[in-house]
């Protein structure tokens, strides 16, 4: 008896075919597919929920939104089998962490990053393409887009959405303002009316008190507060494609002009020269400032610490209201094996729930456009005036930002500088020196 | 053939070794034995400071990221790209100035309070004490404490100026070049100066008294015996100090990240700080950062053996 499984040659030949078959589709199976998760899950086909089957998810935020991240978590954690183990990372550790981990393919699940730092990341490949997963969503529209575009790689390809919206507003003292003899329930609305209340809180002379207060060694404090006063006159800070700075125009000449004649009046708190970001929210929180652009998410500690705020839009030079969507947004890192379970929770974290029942109720704002004006911020003026506001918010991005912007000894710190404290007339060739950086 | 007796109890000759041919040490046992009592050391050695040292000058000549990893030969443009960043020269000069500074200001201060304690009788045990207490203290904890001190806001600086009547309002500290290079100065000499008295301290009690006596008998005065004895007999003890101090400042980054984070204008950034910067802040260029840190490391090199070779006690002394 023959040994031979396959005794015809038309056996044989079929056999070869079949076993050839078999070797393409396992070799299609390995094949490095986008829609293909390295755990097997096919995301695009998972549905626009992704997968809850009790995988265990890393998470990595910065220590400033611990709060925040903690409450989301927790509140996915217990609803859902999926559970995702969170991290917090020491702001200034954030860059350097993800940079070993992304060398060593060790991302975690989730990844959320500041928006100035997204689009460096994002270029690198350090997330994986979602587009079809947020394009999927029944209110993709309605997502905040700030958020969404830092993570647009230049193909057009999203990664990221929103996780904790953080912006500027203008913030008052209102018992200073009522000593100063000015309407506690106006604030400025005009970069003038910003000169003019300030002077006036400086006027009082009251010992350590100041009219306004700004990070004078702190590139990412004077982004944050001073670009959108240049954005609500109507003019740009960068180009599209963010490789060449617009900070010489009038309107931001004006922004420079009105804090040197602040410096020059003795209206700026002792401190704004040296001021690095370590203490850049105390003055106001410790009710020493009158008037002055401050984070969102510090305005319930001021208010906590006994300050009455006010709380407006950061206006530009002849009017209008603008501000800095900052915070962090988040993605599924390159590096994860589970990217329909990650999907699982940024979905839910978006979904209209979420945003109400989580982020809204803890006084946060929302990050979908039609859920800013609700119930729980109808029912507190300051997170409704704040939600007003992060509509018309606006987010740079430049793949050199850091650089040109944040780092330390920046030449934007240095124009702020020149222009405002040593007024050495060269905002041009400062705008300049940003320009080069950007376009490198 | 020879009879073996047994020693009579009580004998206190040495043991006598065993008759008959005797037995060569082995060589290589004796090697083996050695390499294994080294090898503890030789592999921390070799894992903590030979391979991060190696790895520096492969990160030194690769285009290396901090996100996209080894991708690959660069030189010599890292070189170049550092020597042609526009903080390179600045942060170099800064750094020389502040070396400069703090070096003179610690060996004569530390100097000082070592001839202190020395003399002081009564008080000797309280001063040593309180000169080295601060040294306890970490560098960051310590800049933390001066950062909170120097601050117009909460800082005791700005009401003590003013009961002086020196000032009639909120005096900035940090906020111009100069202030922010002697604030910080300010800080290592209250951190630094009881460690270096120590050093000094044991230098100077190394001395032996009879020779201060003999200088004495033969009329010496105050200042020539500090000069002709007691500044030639502290030599070792200066050359260690100032090796200490100048390799210290010269990769000084703790204190001037805290209290100002290279400004104002990038007035106090130092070269290892500028190593920070190109790896994690502006430019997430490892490679650059590596190719600054083997600058730093040479330039180390250079100056420490220029120390030496001055310092050197003379062996004819």
């Amino acid at each position: 008896m023959s040994k031979r499984l396959f005794r015809s040659r038309g056996a044989r030949g079929a056999a070869v075919l079949a076993v050839a078959g078999l070797a393409l589709t396992g070799l299609t199976a390995c094949s490095s597919d986008d829609s293909t998760t390295p755990g097997g899950d096919d995301v695009a086909t998972v549905g626009p929920g992704g997968v809850d089957d009790g995988t265990e998810l890393s998470m990595w935020t910065r220590a400033p939104l611990e709060r925040q991240a903690k409450a989301l978590v927790e509140a996915y954690n217990a609803s859902h089998k999926n559970q995702v183990k969170l991290e917090i990372i020491p702001n200034d550790d954030m860059e350097g962490k993800v940079g070993g981990a992304a060398t060593n393919e060790d991302l975690p699940d989730l990844l959320a990053g500041d928006v100035v730092r997204l689009p460096y990341w994002v270029e690198n490949g350090l997330f994986t393409d979602l587009t079809a997963q947020i394009d999927g969503l029944d209110y993709a529209d309605d997502i905040t887009q700030g958020h969404v575009d830092a993570g647009t790689d230049s193909e057009g390809a999203k990664h990221t959405v929103p996780f904790v919206t953080d912006i500027s507003v203008m913030v008052w003292n209102k018992d200073l303002y009522r000593e100063a003899g000015l309407d506690p329930e106006k604030g400025p609305t005009t970069l003038e009316e910003f000169r003019e209340q300030a002077q006036a809180v400086a006027d009082l002379k009251k010992p350590g008190v100041s009219g306004t207060y700004y990070g004078g060694n702190c590139g990412g404090c004077l982004v944050f507060t001073w670009f959108p006063s240049i954005w609500a006159s109507g003019d740009e800070v960068l180009n599209d494609d963010g490789t060449e700075a617009l900070l010489a125009s009038d309107s931001a000449k004006a922004v420079y002009d009105t804090y040197a004649q602040l410096n020059a009046s003795g209206a700026v708190g002792t401190g704004s020269e040296e001021e690095n970001g370590s203490t850049w929210t105390a003055p106001f929180s410790n009710g020493t400032v009158g008037v002055m652009q401050y984070p969102n998410t510090a305005v319930y500690a001021a208010q906590e610490a006994g300050i009455d705020v006010g709380v407006g839009a950061i206006p530009g030079v002849d009017g209008g209201g603008s501000t800095f969507l900052g915070g962090d947004a988040m993605g599924v890192s390159k590096d994860s094996e589970h990217v329909a379970q990650a999907w699982n929770f940024l979905s839910w974290m978006l979904s209209d729930e979420t945003q109400l029942e989580v982020v809204a109720k803890d006084g946060e704002v929302p990050g979908r456009n039609s859920l800013l004006d609700n119930k729980y911020a109808q029912e507190n003026p300051i997170a409704l005036a704040m939600n007003k506001i992060a509509a018309s918010g606006r987010t740079p991005v430049a793949p050199y930002f850091s650089e040109a912007f944040n780092a330390s000894g920046s030449p934007w710190v240095n124009l702020i500088r020149n222009a405002t404290f040593d007024q050495t007339g060269t905002v041009d060739e400062d705008n300049d020196a940003i320009t080069a950086i950007l376009a490198q | 053939m020879s009879l073996k007796t047994a020693p009579p109890r009580g004998a206190t000759s040495p043991p006598q070794p065993p008759e008959g041919p005797r037995r060569p040490r082995n060589p290589h046992r004796r090697a083996w034995q050695g390499w294994a009592y080294a090898s503890p050391t030789a592999a921390l050695v070799l894992v903590f400071f030979v391979v991060p040292i190696v790895l520096v000058f492969v990160m030194a000549g690769s285009d290396w990221t901090l996100l996209g990893g080894n991708q690959g030969g660069n030189l010599p443009e890292n070189f170049t790209a550092v020597l042609d960043h526009r903080m390179f020269w600045p942060a170099v000069t800064f750094t020389l100035k502040y070396t400069a500074i703090a070096t003179v200001l610690l060996i004569g201060l530390g100097l000082g309070l070592a001839f202190l304690v020395q003399e002081s009788t009564r008080w000797r045990a309280f001063l040593r004490t309180a000169f080295l207490l601060p040294t306890a203290l970490g560098l960051a904890s310590a800049s933390l404490l001066f950062y909170a001190l120097y601050s117009p806001q909460v800082g005791p600086i700005t009401p003590l100026l003013e009961r002086l009547g020196l000032t009639d309002g909120p005096v900035s500290v940090l906020g111009t070049a100069d202030g922010a290079l002697w604030s910080t100065v300010l800080l290592i000499v209250w951190r630094y100066a009881g460690f270096y008295m120590l050093l000094l301290l044991v230098g100077l009690q190394g001395i032996p008294g009879d020779v201060y006596e003999a200088a004495r008998l033969d009329g010496a005065g105050t200042r020539q015996v500090f000069l002709h004895i007691t500044l030639p007999l502290l030599k070792p003890s200066l050359a260690l100090s100032t090796i200490m101090c100048v390799t210290g400042s010269l990769l000084a980054f703790d204190q001037f990240y805290i209290l100002t984070k290279g400004g104002p204008d990038g007035s106090t950034m130092t070269l290892v700080q500028l190593v920070y910067n190109l790896a994690f802040e502006s430019k997430r260029d490892i490679g650059m950062a590596a190719a600054l840190s083997v600058i730093v490391l040479f330039a180390l090199v250079i100056i420490n053996v220029v120390q030496l070779r001055m310092m050197r006690r003379n062996p004819d002394e």
